[in-house]
């Protein structure tokens, strides 16, 4: 937010403060770490609001539960903000010294009434009040999100429509209020921080408006940086479409079946002149890939850093040795620049880390020792006596507050890409469960006592009109593909609405169904909106499916 | 922790016994038929779990309409709650009168616990064996089964029999003294009748306090007991205010008669005091040491008494919300109790502005359902709120943090009725009755092998010969051999001691306890040692299992006994012994409550005093 990514509390915040949002997150499944830091806040007292079309195990722990139809985030957001402000219960003080953009704001929601809300997103008025005045009323407020916002076609905007709901609040920047988007994935912060980016240098720096940022790594590396944004993954496909990229360099990621419209993505990679994938797991990715660089497991088999969803850098150290042939990322990579004539001397893993302190200047006070002492520091942490940062934007509520205010955005509401007809009437909507892990590379060599085989999820009404029973195998079909799954009865589920998971592409290829319309800003793809129609099995002869063939489900 | 609901869903009956008590569910997430509006929204999270001290109730009543706690119901149960099931079925399978497994509507309890055992429960557990069949088994058509009980508290009248039948209009019934043809009708369908009320002893006799309406008010009705005297106490404590009710309390000395004596004074002083709100007030009425009857007295002959004396108070500490957690194996005494209640309430003696001095305080009436441990206070606490009757360590202590973390006076039944002459007549006049460091009047429990067992009431001070005698000393022709003074968690003394005063401090330096007033008298035609057993067996039984020293010590204690009972000690009788002393002293040690403190107590003092083995062993 406001021009880092993270999220701006810390874990002990979650547990103090009075009211918590989860806003298209299903954190008891997908976040369980997280989760128990909500629950020890919820048993502290704190409120919990859960805005999920599905009522979720997370929305079960709720005192209220916001079922609202999918991609209707921003109308909900708006709707919410409207009446904050109708009901006179917006910061103003703060909104004046630390805001812009508030009267444009107020204008654009004001036609949000809660009659419209309701319309819109299928929350009761009522409902949508009690979030709203709840939210305000708060001491302490925390708003978390997580894919349910971002896998849309407007993700960027939906995030930008909770944010303005903090600034009308002044729930961000203080001690237990702040806003949140979950990391999904271990160090996926790091990543991040790092300039795993394509439009930032480490330590969030901007590669294109940061000249003097580029001329110090200019100075660092020996070499020009391109003052260019590069790809994010999505431009990258449409790169490769266009016979643009040729060569993709994959680490620890399985584009072939994570990817939205998974077919589509096939052919892709398939065109490439030369695929290289560096990973733990020959992965579906890497069976195809002209080289596999096997690398040894960063968590157990290396020594480095990983950062949390609360900015805390904390040491990681080599317990294993890695298995035969594997070898570290660094290592790799190194040899990679060696060859391609570059020697890049790293002495030692801490080096590696020492030369990022030196040009990421919110990481230049976390030398190795001070990570070990104090059990991990959260960024930023400018100098070896900072104690790094429990939260973020602490400088709105400096009077007057130090750097440029923060913005309100206009948000418009836009319904999903995918739109629902009357030939393809029921939204599907795709997430994680508990047992597993995205597309089960991970996880799905264990066992576990809850995994139970992908299944099309639906509600009870529509499994009885469509005449079909628990465990039935049905042919779903979107615009784009159809696949065949088993149904399962899902009670939590109202009619209209699906649930699938991507966990098993290889049982059930979720994403041949799933929309490759992507945010412009984010690259996201809208893996949570899809427009489906459910066929009982066997089909009558003259309806046949669009085109695709339908993939055997085991 | 997780909301993960089991598959099989409740019966429509379940559900309606559900429901009578949490009320119809408002949408179809917590068991309603689904809406439109349903998919929408939902609510619940601390609304629902704020209600989590209905569990006790609510189970209740699905025990009472079917007879069992049956997954579906247990699942609509957490449903509706929102309670993780393993939670749920934690807090079920604590208690020994719900059954988790599928168990015939009529249920007859048969006490077969030490006083019954000198009253022959051995002989008529043995008959119902030969004539209807082993304990657990469906005689004849399936609709009922007998099992056998620890003490019902019915001890003056054993052997006694707890006769419940589930269904649409559930009945409890109490038989005692019981004969085997008294549980076959019983079980054949034909309940017996509902029990009476016999008269004390000593009724109408001018010596008694505590009793002196016993007999003389009908405890049905709250005009009578207004006739004899009857919030005359609760007048004179508006009178004196709070802080003037306090002070006669602790003027009067008044100890806790629950078993640990402790200055009921400062106990409500601290809570009057704590600027934490709000106080809550409990009437511990969980009376389960084996032996113990005297609280079921007071519901039964002067519920109203037990009222005026919690609202005194509540008055006097700031409650306004108290609660009697009565043991559930009491019908009678729950019947009037709530009776008492609800006359006291139409009649502006309990709610808003009683007795028209703005005072505002209700009593919520919960039964307990067959766990001892429950008794020990903080246990009491967790039992109420719904969580598994667990003591909690100390500190904090419940006048800090008690029932719902906040502060708490909880006293005895007997303690609190003490209050009413301490009111009337002021604490030093109080005082002048019994010791100086016993002061007021004691209700004693006897019952084995007396010749009049039954409720006794004498000032402390009284010598264990007079108040023997009171009960009419031994039964005729026959030898006396031990007392067991305080019940179950207790001592035995031997007849070397009949001379002993019964006040806190005499049995505190004799090393013996008066706990609850219990004295079990035995004599040679019971032999000891299948009582020790029983005894060692009882804590096994009733241990909550929450801490290592009791859960393994109350085992291992009845392993070495049986060892020695059965004559074939591990090593010599010697070695066993010290076993037995180093587990009783580790349990005392370590334990976090009373109960695993005092599981050896009884059975360390029968080994020391009275060498029951090998000399007296019995297979």
């Amino acid at each position: 937010m406001f021009g880092a990514g993270g999220g701006t509390s810390s874990y002990r915040e979650v547990e103090e403060t009075d009211l918590i949002i989860l806003w298209g997150s299903n954190a008891r499944e997908t976040h369980p770490i997280f989760f128990h830091h909500v629950l020890k806040a919820v048993h502290n007292g704190a409120r919990l609001f859960v805005v999920d079309p599905r009522r979720t195990v997370s929305a079960q722990w709720a005192d209220g539960w916001l079922g609202i139809d999918v991609g209707t985030d921003i109308a909900l957001a708006n709707t919410v903000a409207r009446e904050i402000i109708h009901s006179g219960l917006h910061n103003r003080e703060f909104i004046e010294r630390a805001t812009t953009g508030f009267e444009e704001f107020a204008a654009s929601v004001e036609e949000w009434t809660l009659e419209r809300g309701e319309q819109e997103t299928g929350v009761p008025a009522a409902m949508i009040r009690e979030l709203a005045l709840s939210y305000a009323r708060a001491d302490r407020a925390i708003l978390c999100w997580t894919l349910g916002i971002t896998e849309h076609h407007n993700a960027v905007d939906n995030v930008f429509s909770l944010i303005n709901l903090a600034l009308l609040c002044g729930h961000v920047g203080r001690y237990g209020s702040g806003l949140n988007p979950l990391r999904g994935q271990n160090n996926v912060q790091g990543g991040g921080d790092m300039g795993a980016i394509p439009n930032k240098l480490p330590g969030f720096q901007d590669i294109e408006r940061d000249a003097e940022a580029r001329e110090k790594f200019r100075q660092a590396w020996g070499v020009e940086i391109s003052p260019k944004y590069g790809w994010h993954l999505t431009q990258m496909f449409a790169a490769m479409e266009r016979g643009e990229l040729t060569a993709a360099y994959v680490i620890g990621e399985n584009p072939a079946q994570s990817e939205a419209d998974a077919k589509h993505t096939h052919e892709l990679l398939e065109g490439l002149e030369c695929l290289v994938v560096q990973d733990i797991f020959m992965t579906r990715t890497a069976q195809m890939a002209d080289v596999v660089l096997p690398a040894s497991a960063s968590w157990c088999e290396a020594e480095g850093t990983v950062t949390n969803s609360e900015r805390r850098v904390q040491r990681v150290r080599k317990a294993l040795e890695p298995p035969e042939g594997a070898r570290d990322d660094i290592e790799i990579i190194c040899e990679i620049a060696r060859r391609m004539g570059h020697d890049w001397d790293y002495p030692s893993v801490e080096a590696v880390w020492d030369e990022l302190r030196s040009l990421s200047p919110m990481h230049a006070g976390m030398s190795y020792s001070r990570l070990e002492e104090l059990g991990g520091i959260p960024w930023p942490c400018t100098s070896e006596d900072d104690p790094g940062s429990q939260f973020l934007h602490g400088r709105l509520w400096e009077n007057p507050i130090s750097g440029p205010p923060a913005p309100f955005f206009v948000c418009e509401h836009e319904l999903p890409v995918d739109r629902l007809t009357d030939e393809f009437p029921i939204r599907l909507t795709t997430g994680r469960r508990l047992d597993s892990y995205n597309t089960g590379v991970q996880s799905n060599s264990f066992t576990s006592p809850l995994r139970r085989p992908e299944t099309l999820d639906l509600s009870p009404e529509d499994c009885e009109q469509l005449g079909v029973e628990e465990g039935e195998r049905v042919q779903i079909t979107s615009r784009r593909g159809t696949v065949i799954a088993p149904v399962r009865i899902d009670p939590t589920l109202r009619p209209g609405l699906a649930f699938m998971t991507l966990h098993f592409p290889d049982e059930v290829q979720t994403n041949i169904l799933t929309i490759e319309a992507t945010d412009p800003k984010s690259g996201t793809a809208e893996f949570k909106a899809s427009a489906i129609k459910v066929e009982k099995l066997p089909l009558p002869q003259t309806d046949a499916a669009p085109g695709q063939v339908a993939l055997p489900a085991r | 922790m997780d909301l993960r609901i089991q598959d099989q869903t409740a019966t429509a009956v379940e559900r309606q016994a559900v429901d009578a008590v949490l009320g119809e569910p408002d949408s179809s997430w917590v068991g309603a038929v689904r809406s439109r509006e349903d998919g929408h929204f939902a609510v619940g999270g601390h609304a629902a779990r704020s209600r989590r001290h209905l569990l006790l109730p609510v189970l209740h009543a699905v025990q009472a309409r079917v007879g069992w706690i049956s997954p579906g119901a247990l699942g609509y149960v957490c449903r509706r709650l929102t309670i993780p099931p393993a939670e749920a079925y934690g807090v079920a399978s604590f208690y020994a009168l719900f059954a988790l497994e599928p168990r015939p509507p009529i249920v007859a309890h048969v006490c077969t616990d030490i006083a019954c055992m000198c009253r022959g429960s051995q002989m008529l557990v043995a008959e119902l064996e030969r004539t209807i069949g082993p304990a657990g088994e469906h005689p004849g058509n399936g609709h009922a089964i007998w099992l056998e009980s620890p003490c019902l508290g019915l001890c003056e009248r054993a052997p006694a029999v707890l006769v419940t039948e589930a269904g649409e209009d559930p009945s409890e019934r109490s038989v005692a003294p019981a004969g085997a043809e008294d549980v076959a009708a019983a079980l054949a369908g034909r309940l017996p009748e509902r029990m009476t009320t016999e008269p004390v002893a000593q009724q109408g006799s001018p010596d008694v306090r505590l009793m002196r309406r016993f007999g003389v008010v009908d405890p049905e009705s709250l005009d009578s007991y207004r006739s004899q005297g009857g919030y005359d106490a609760l007048r004179q404590a508006f009178a004196l205010g709070p802080a003037g009710v306090i002070r006669e309390v602790s003027d009067s000395k008044l100890l806790g008669r629950g078993g640990a004596a402790f200055p009921t004074g400062r106990k409500w002083e601290a809570v009057a005091r704590h600027p934490v709100r709000p106080h809550y007030l409990i009437c511990n009425a969980d009376e389960s040491e084996p032996g113990t009857f005297k609280d079921r007295f007071v519901f039964e002959q002067d519920p109203f008494s037990l009222i005026e004396a919690m609202t005194i108070a509540a008055y006097a500490t700031g409650a306004e919300h108290g609660y009697v957690y009565l043991r559930g194996e009491y019908p009678l005494a729950w019947e009037r109790l709530v009776n008492a209640v609800t006359l006291a309430r139409r009649h502006g003696f309990l709610g808003e502005d009683i007795m028209g001095q703005g005072m505002r305080f209700d009593i919520e009436l919960r039964k307990g359902a067959g766990a001892y441990i429950c008794g020990e206070e903080t246990a009491l606490f967790n039992s109420i709120e719904g969580f598994r009757g667990e003591p909690r360590n100390k500190p904090p202590f419940p006048v800090d943090a008690g029932l719902f973390q906040k502060p708490t006076v909880i006293n005895n039944v007997e303690t609190l009725v003490n209050v009413l002459d301490i009111v009337l007549e002021g604490g030093r006049a109080f005082a002048e009755r019994g010791t100086d460091g016993s002061t007021g009047m004691r209700l004693f429990c006897l019952s084995g092998c007396v010749e009049r067992p039954g409720l006794y009431e004498a000032p402390f001070g009284v010598t264990l010969r007079e108040v023997l005698d009171m009960a009419g000393g031994v039964r005729a022709g026959h030898e006396l051999r031990s007392i067991l003074l305080g019940g179950a968690a207790g001592a035995f003394v031997g007849p070397d001691m009949l001379d002993l005063e019964l006040s806190f401090e005499a049995t505190r330096e004799a090393g013996v306890t008066l706990g609850s007033g219990v004295i079990m008298v035995f004599d040679e035609t019971v032999p000891l040692a299948p009582v020790l057993l029983r005894i060692a067996g009882f804590f096994r039984d009733e241990s909550c299992g929450q801490c290592v020293p009791c859960r393994v010590g109350t085992v291992r204690q009845q392993e070495a006994l049986l060892r020695l009972v059965n004559d074939r000690p591990r090593g010599s009788v010697d070695d066993e012994l010290a076993l037995l002393d180093e587990i009783a002293r580790g349990m005392r040690d370590a334990s976090i409550c009373g109960l695993g403190q005092t599981a050896a107590n009884a059975i360390e003092s029968a080994l020391r005093g009275l060498r029951p083995f090998p000399t007296e062993a019995v297979s």
